[in-house]
Parts: C-alpha cells; sequence; structure tokens
C-alpha cells in the first residue's frame, strides 16, 4: 500500500487527536471526507465511473461481451475485475511495484461479489450453455491518498449502474442452429439491477478507537484495519481483516497447547472438575 | 456520522471572481516574449533567433528593463537564507556519527533549517546553528507548490489565534502549537510528547484546512493571507471548510481584506 513516513511525534499528535474525536482536518472518527461521483466518463465502455474521496481517484470501466457461462453454472454470467495501480499515483507503483496491491483488491472484489444476490447473474445469460455476457471490470487508480478500499467499491458500484448491455434475441432456425441478433436501436438496451451491490466501510483502528476513511498518514499510525462489505439493507457480504496477527497468535497458541498436552501422554495427571 | 456525496462542478474561470483589469501575459515554454532585444533577461527566459523566448509555463514580470518569467508550479529552488522543513530520509553511516547524531535526530524525524549554501547541481547544504531551528515536535505537516510561498523577511510566525506555523520555502508548512515558553537549553532536540489541549487543535485544525483552501484557490500564503482566512473561516464549523462552495465564500472574503489592505 502507498504509504508516507511519518515521525514520533507526528504519530503521537494524530492518535492523540483521534482518542479526542478531532482529527487532523477537523472530522470526528465517523466522518467521510467529501465525495465527488461522475458517471459515462470514457466513452467506448459500457459503463464507467470516476470517483474523488478526498484526493484519491479512481476510474472504473465496464466493458459487456460476449462468451460462454462457466461449467458449473451454466445459467449465468459473470464479472471478471483487474485492477491497475498505475504509476501516476505514486512512484512505488511504478514497473511491477503496482501489482501486488492490484491483486489484493481484485481478490478482494471478487469476494465480495462471490454470493448469488449481489448482482443478478442469471440476467447475463443469453441462452443456457452457450451465450452470456461477461462484464470485464476494469479499476484504475490514479491518485491514492488512503482508504483505496472504499472509495473502489463505491466506484463499481457506480459504474455498473451505468452500465449499458445491448439487447439480444436468439433466433433459431429450422436445422436448430441459433443466431444471435443484435437490436438496431443503440438506446435500446437492458441495465443491471444494483440495489444489492455492496459497498465496503474501512475501519482503521487507531490507538484506542476506530476512524472511517483513513487519509495516508492515519492509516500509518493505524495498528489494524477492519474491511467490512455492506449492502444497502444491512446484509454483510465479507469481511477481511490486516495488521496485528491477533487471529494468527491465538491459534499459534492454542495449537502449542494442545500439543504439549498430548506430548505428556495417558500418565499425564488430569485435573478435571474436582482438583 | 457524516457522509456527503456530490456531483463534480467545473471550475470557474479566477479572472471572473477576482475582477483583475490588467490580464496576465501567460507564457509557455518556446513562446516568444518580445523581439525587442533592449531587455535584460530574467529567469525563465533565453535569447534565441534575437527573440526572447520563455523556458518555464508561468507569467511574464517586467521591472524596467528586466524581463523574467515566473512559473506557476516549480520544483523548489535553493537559495542562500532560505528556511526550510524536511524530513531525514537517509543519513550518513559513519562512526562518529553513530555516537553523537543518532540520539538527537533519527530517521524520518522533521527538521527546520537554514539554507547555508547552494551547489552548482542544485542541491544544497542546511545548517541548524541556531536555536530556533532544529527537530520539530508535535503538530500538522502541509505540503504546497514552493511557488505559493511568499518570501518574507520572517517564516517563524506565531499567529494571535493561538498556534504557530513555519513557512517553509520549499513548499513544507508546519503548524504546531505555541510553546508555553522559551525553552532556552534544550535547543530543540526533545520532543515533547505530552497530549495537546482540545482548543489548540481545533486551532491546528483550522489552520491546516486554511492553508488547504488557500492553496486550491492559488493564493499566496503569507501571514496576513492565513491570518485572514482563519478569521473569515470562524463562523463555519473546520470540517465544511473543504467543502467547495463554503472554499470559494471564504476565499473571497478572503482576497477582499487584503485588496483593502493594499489599496
Amino acid at each position: 500500500m502507498a504509504s508516507v513516513s511519518l515521525s514520533e511525534a507526528e504519530k503521537v499528535y494524530i492518535v492523540h487527536g483521534v482518542q479526542e474525536d478531532l482529527r487532523v482536518d477537523g472530522r470526528g472518527c465517523e466522518d467521510y471526507r467529501c465525495v465527488e461521483v461522475e458517471t459515462d466518463v470514457v466513452s467506448n465502455t459500457s459503463g464507467s465511473a470516476r470517483v474523488k474521496l478526498g484526493h484519491t481517484d479512481i476510474l472504473v470501466g465496464v466493458k459487456a461481451e460476449m462468451g460462454t457461462p462457466k461449467l458449473e453454472k451454466p445459467n449465468e454470467g459473470y464479472l471478471e475485475f483487474f485492477v491497475d495501480c498505475s504509476a501516476n499515483a505514486t512512484p512505488e507503483f511504478e514497473g511491477r511495484g503496482g501489482d501486488d496491491l492490484g491483486t489484493e483488491i481484485a481478490n478482494t472484489l471478487y469476494r465480495i461479489f462471490n454470493n448469488k444476490s449481489s448482482v443478478d447473474l442469471k440476467s447475463l445469460c443469453i441462452s443456457p450453455r452457450e451465450h452470456c455476457w461477461i462484464l470485464y471490470v476494469d479499476v484504475l487508480l490514479l491518485e491514492c491518498d488512503g482508504n483505496l478500499f472504499d472509495t473502489i467499491c463505491i466506484a463499481v458500484k457506480a459504474a455498473l449502474f451505468n452500465t449499458r448491455i445491448p439487447r439480444v434475441r436468439v433466433l433459431e432456425d429450422e436445422e436448430g442452429s441459433k443466431d444471435i441478433e443484435l437490436s438496431d436501436d443503440p438506446y435500446d438496451c437492458i441495465r443491471l439491477s444494483v440495489e444489492n451491490v455492496p459497498c465496503i466501510v474501512t475501519l482503521c483502528k487507531i490507538g484506542y478507537r476506530h476512524v472511517v476513511d483513513a487519509t495516508l498518514q492515519e492509516e500509518a499510525c493505524s495498528l489494524a484495519s477492519l474491511l467490512v462489505s455492506v449492502t444497502s439493507t444491512g446484509v454483510v457480504t465479507c469481511m477481511r481483516k490486516t495488521g496485528k496477527r491477533v487471529g494468527k497468535v491465538l491459534h499459534a497458541s492454542l495449537q502449542s497447547v494442545l500439543h504439549k498436552e498430548e506430548s505428556l501422554g495417558p500418565k499425564r495427571q488430569k485435573v478435571g472438575f474436582l482438583g | 456520522m457524516a457522509m456527503e456525496m456530490r456531483l463534480p462542478v467545473a471550475r470557474k474561470p479566477l479572472s471572473e471572481s477576482v475582477g483583475r483589469d490588467t490580464k496576465k501575459h501567460l507564457v509557455v515554454p518556446g513562446d516568444t516574449i518580445t523581439t525587442d532585444t533592449g531587455f535584460m533577461r530574467g529567469h525563465g527566459t533565453y535569447m534565441g533567433e534575437e527573440k526572447l523566448i520563455a523556458s518555464v509555463a508561468g507569467s511574464v514580470e517586467r521591472v524596467n528593463k528586466l524581463i523574467c518569467v515566473k512559473a506557476l508550479k516549480t520544483r523548489y529552488n535553493g537559495e542562500v537564507g532560505d528556511i526550510v522543513v524536511g524530513r531525514i530520509t537517509e543519513r550518513r553511516r559513519s562512526a562518529e556519527d553513530e555516537l553523537a547524531m543518532r540520539g538527537f535526530l533519527q530517521e524520518v524525524d522533521l527538521i527546520s533549517a537554514e539554507v547555508q549554501a547552494v551547489f552548482s547541481d542544485g542541491a544544497v547544504s542546511l545548517h541548524t546553528r541556531s536555536l530556533k531551528y532544529g527537530k520539530l515536535g508535535q503538530g500538522v505537516l502541509v505540503q504546497v507548490s514552493p511557488s505559493l510561498v511568499k518570501r518574507q523577511k520572517t517564516h517563524f510566525h506565531d499567529l494571535p489565534c493561538g498556534a504557530s506555523v513555519i513557512l517553509g520555502n520549499n513548499g513544507f508548512i508546519w503548524i504546531y502549537p505555541t510553546p508555553e515558553h522559551k525553552e532556552e537549553d534544550a535547543g530543540g532536540f526533545t520532543a515533547n510528547l505530552e497530549p495537546v489541549s482540545l482548543a489548540d487543535r481545533e486551532v491546528i485544525s483550522r489552520l491546516r484546512n486554511c492553508i488547504v483552501l488557500l492553496v486550491t484557490q492559488r493564493v499566496m500564503l503569507y501571514d496576513t493571507s492565513i491570518l485572514y482566512c482563519y478569521e473569515a473561516s470562524l463562523p463555519h464549523q473546520i470540517k465544511d471548510l473543504l467543502k467547495p462552495e463554503i472554499m470559494e465564500e471564504v476565499v473571497m472574503e478572503t482576497r477582499q481584506r487584503l485588496l483593502e489592505q493594499e489599496g
């Protein structure tokens, strides 16, 4: 992740400020920065959106292409995500520097959308087992100023809202071979319902409190962060934790104690309830 | 809990809101400034084919016989005597250095210093040979374009609103709580890590937003402009200051007061 280096005193200032609910730019712990959303910014895509959250700038383009459905889901289309961390955002992303972050974000997006209700995949099917719509969602990071996941998810939702998929009809002639006919009218298209597309909320733990929408400096002071993707009705679709390995430490300690108990053999003194 | 989403609005051209009578002569690299050879050429220009040509993108300034082009956005060029605020990224690793300096200054620390000399390749050598320079403690750093920091006699200001500010010529602005008493013996290398009071924090956050506001509207930064902007921003909440409509309102009021003060 793009990061800034801060001196001890600067970090102490930020942490104390968060404790008192007054962050460096005057926001409270639960306040977002102002968001600007604009759709239909790229002309040769099926749908696009650009979202600016403070200085974080994300551009998403969606292209709908015809292809064959996956073997295990023959009645559905699917989405493919690709994230490009361009060197425009920060010099760290030069060359292959941004690839790790890009794959991490793409994997998170796959997990968020990996459920039955986020996007109605059955509506993307043209003819079962033969043709379906594949939506290629490309995310481009133009500028990075903290809180990437939230912004990317807002942009993806806006781009999917803006996506126009051409209406097609399947014609079957006497021999049984199918023909796909695209309608002549360029405005005759179907739109996706994005009601259940989730949005991500990232909570960063700073000191004893959590903040929403952390800037780069605040992310540098945070110990751990929790990413929750939640739909408009409050249903949680995915959760991810980054930071201190409390979970891993818990498992490692439990494992070592269980092994120790086993190594004592059958002759170990059992304490039970009467000990 | 505040969450605001809005549609983007195109920025209005500056001349409309300011109402300037004389339009600035803007040039880009390669533009001819004048074919009159009587002028002396200053920064940002060069002579080619008997014409004076601009080498940077900016506005042309003329003082009697001297023509120079003031760039709108540049990398910082050091001059002797400039005050800079900087972050230590790398250091020499010799034995004496380990013994002496590491106790005081680590990597990543912020310091304020003065430019002692400038080398021919553009590198500068800094010194902190005065008690007012040295390691910076708790506060907020704002990075702006160096061309927006006005050159003044002093760059250390104790603002009457309750905080102090260092306007580095390199574009790094440091806002910090005014120290209670001047520590003569500390010499500025031990950082005070006690919590800063809420009132001071509010002043510092407000100043930070004011500076960001002025920079977005390309107003020169110096103690008076920052102070006027602070006073104009008092009716609004600190976190509202970055909303476009409030930003315009505050900057217009600041510009008005600055014009009155000049005129």
